[in-house]
């Protein structure tokens, strides 16, 4: 492409998410409707994303990462913290900007859906669906907006000519690939991957993994990939983020976090994939359920189900700490 | 290939009609849907036998027939769809073997068939449970169709069950409805109404998909220590090569309603000989280095109504010969090893490509 973005040349992290929280309140039942407490879907989220990287974002359902990924856009309003986003030289908290001056950033921070079938409008065509966002954002009219459009399209492998298509036309990995271009057009710097090839069949998702790892290259693109599948998050991440009932318990590299994972939360959720290989059994010992978020226990949410669980840990909630290198939120690391 | 012999399975040459070993066969299925694009022949001539208390695992992508073969099986197939021919026959230790294609609608055999020989349980545990009973008399009901028991009766079974699936204070889970219930614990319960008539066969089709990762190994361990427990015998339905690795003792690989490839699970996953099954265990992300590009299909699944001439995948297939794979009919399961393994693989070329699965142990 001609304008394809160059990456950021220095090594200034593009994002930088400090004590990211957002909180639902619980309203009691009755004619008066009173907040009686709170579900902390996401609770003091910190991390860095240095440009070009792919750091992956893991846990189960209900752990947050999905409330991580859009309070990051300004999807949702954060309740606290900052999200500085570093752009054309400036730095901006994305998080304190009012609504009406978050629009010229969005161009910059684009979104890529779980479900193909449910992120394109079903009565727009693959043309009016990737020409969209530049026509909200008047970057392109006429027919340099159609070179724009067919452009991409050629880029993701989706043939120009059924442009005039509608999505039901399309198998789940070509529209996975039209919601890619819709994103690209706009030349993001900044992409929130939500389990992107999470619905996508084993041998489509391997095109899709491989579309993702070379557009990167070719644009320079930063990825947030939000994902419960370890092993795409292996292949393609360079560092990963463990998060358990909202917090961050675990951020490594991805060599380091699945090499030696320190977290227990961690080492459980490891040996929960089943390996394709009757040679590497699986060795799984954890019991209990996904944390329940409007009955967090004190102290470490993890402890109830945690092999390694002591005192302290029923009491006091870990910090995210540098322990060699790498951030562990564990009693076990401390002191 | 010289095969060594890796295995303790047999199969039997010749199909032998009073075969004690095999709780369920299938022979020549085949399942249309008549649809205004045409006849979608989702599964077109499937034939395989299950031995009593093994773990059959059933892989393909969406699409590939897998779920209908199921439902087949249970002769749960609604209009437009249709088992236009084929048989499935049942047999059930202590009793006479069941034609369950052979079967009236309303026949008193077809129900005892459902629910006490054979069981389903199915992806997602919210939409197979009501909303509107208990967990409790949603087991009972199961229990009052098939045995003669007292109420008390049943729910003391229903009871065990409940704590036999790993579901702490059965007696108060008893009393409550599906919506309080976490996604695992929802499919434990399934899994108790399916197991709690012993039935002999339990189709599991997608038991874990829906699930957390660390959900689902607890319902796999649960699932292989249930099965171990009551022998059961397993139909397990699943596109994760990850849980067939795990669970399974024998595999048939589906592709556009047909079996591709069969054999021991070990065989498939670490000799397989078909051109899709290689390339499907190929593109796994775990098997290889990180950032290294991922070995893909090309293309997509072909819609039903559109199955390609010859053999089925050839369009997809880095071995296609033109003018030999996509000519005629689709090519037939061949025995690969007369000498007992049983390794069928459904492919024309199958002596010439040779085993191209490069050894590879995940790190």
């Amino acid at each position: 492409m001609k304008n394809a973005i160059t990456p950021i040349p220095t090594d200034e992290p593009i994002l930088r998410v400090h004590d990211l929280c957002k909180y639902y309140p619980i309203y009691s039942k009755g004619l008066v409707k009173r907040k009686s407490g709170e579900v902390r879907a996401c609770h003091k989220v910190t991390f860095d994303l240095r440009p070009g990287e792919t750091l992956g974002l893991v846990g189960e359902s209900g752990s947050g990462k999905t409330t991580t990924g859009r309070a990051i856009l300004r999807a949702i309003t954060p309740t606290s913290g900052s999200v500085l986003f570093h752009h054309n030289g400036k730095t901006v908290d994305l998080a304190r900007m009012p609504a009406g001056e978050l629009k010229p950033l969005r161009q910059k921070m684009q979104m890529i859906f779980q479900d193909p079938f449910g992120s394109l409008n079903p009565r727009m065509t693959v043309q009016q669906i990737v020409a969209e966002p530049l026509r909200i954002h008047r970057l392109a009219k006429g027919s340099e907006l159609d070179d724009r459009v067919v452009q991409m399209l050629e880029r993701v492998g989706v043939r120009p000519e059924y442009r005039t298509r509608y999505p039901h036309a399309f198998s789940g990995g070509q529209r996975q690939r039209i919601g890619i271009a819709r994103a690209l057009v706009m030349q993001p710097s900044l992409i929130v991957c939500d389990e992107a090839v999470s619905a996508l069949d084993v041998s489509v998702q391997a095109q899709v993994v491989n579309l993702l790892a070379e557009l990167q290259q070719e644009f320079g693109l930063t990825y947030l990939f939000i994902a419960h599948d370890l092993s795409v998050v292996k292949h393609i991440c360079d560092r990963v983020a463990v998060m358990y009932a909202g917090r961050i318990v675990e951020l490594a590299d991805t060599e380091q976090l699945f090499g030696d994972p320190k977290h227990p939360y961690t080492k459980a959720l490891l040996s929960a994939v089943p390996q394709p290989d009757p040679d590497v059994p699986m060795n799984f010992e954890l019991g209990g359920e996904v944390a329940d978020l409007t009955r967090l226990p004190p102290g470490c949410a993890f402890a109830p189900r945690c092999g390694e669980c002591m005192d302290v840990c029923r009491e006091k909630t870990p910090q995210l700490l540098t322990h060699e290198g790498r951030h562990v939120a564990c009693h076990l690391y401390e002191g | 290939m010289s095969k060594t012999a890796q295995s303790n399975h047999t199969t039997q040459a010749a199909p032998v009609k009073t075969d004690s070993d095999t709780v369920l066969e299938v022979d020549g299925l085949r399942t249309y849907f008549r649809t205004h694009e045409g006849e979608v022949r989702a599964v077109d001539g499937v034939s395989f036998k299950m031995k009593r208390g093994s773990i059959l695992a059933i892989v393909g992508e969406s699409g590939c027939g897998k779920s209908v073969t199921a439902y087949s099986i249970l002769r749960l197939i609604q209009p437009p769809g249709k088992i236009v021919g084929g048989r499935v026959t049942l047999r059930p230790v202590g009793e006479e073997p069941i034609e369950i294609t052979a079967l009236g609608e309303k026949d008193e055999r077809l129900y005892h068939v459902r629910g006490g020989l054979a069981a389903m349980i199915f992806q997602e545990p919210m939409s197979a449970l009501s909303p509107v009973h208990t967990v409790g008399n949603q087991i009972m009901e199961a229990i009052f169709i098939h045995q003669k028991v007292t109420k008390q009766q049943a729910q003391q079974l229903a009871e065990e069950m409940l704590s036999k699936v790993g579901i702490p204070n059965a007696a108060v889970r008893l009393k409550q409805y599906p919506h309080e219930l976490s996604g695992g614990m929802r499919q434990r319960v399934v899994i108790a109404m399916a197991l709690v008539c012993r039935p002999q066969l339990l189709i599991a089709d997608e038991p874990t998909t829906a699930l957390d990762v660390t959900i689902q190994a607890q319902i796999m361990q649960l699932m292989k220590g249930l099965q171990s427990e009551l022998g059961t015998g397993v139909m397990l339905i699943t596109h994760d090569l990850g849980v067939v690795a795990q669970l399974a003792e024998e595999v048939a690989v589906m592709y556009l309603g047909r079996i591709v490839e069969k054999g021991s699970m070990r065989t498939i996953i670490k000799k397989p000989r078909h051109p899709y099954t290689m390339a499907l265990l190929q593109s796994l992300p775990s098997l290889h280095a990180r950032n290294q590009k991922l070995p893909s299909i090309k293309g997509s699944v072909p819609a039903l109504t559109r199955i390609p001439s010859g053999c089925p995948f050839h369009p997809r297939c880095e071995h296609a010969q033109a003018g030999r794979c996509d000519v005629g009919g689709p090519p037939p399961l061949e025995q690969l090893d007369p000498d007992g393994v049983g390794h069928e693989v459904a492919c024309l070329r199958v002596h010439e490509i040779g085993p191209t699965l490069k050894a590879q142990a995940p790190s």
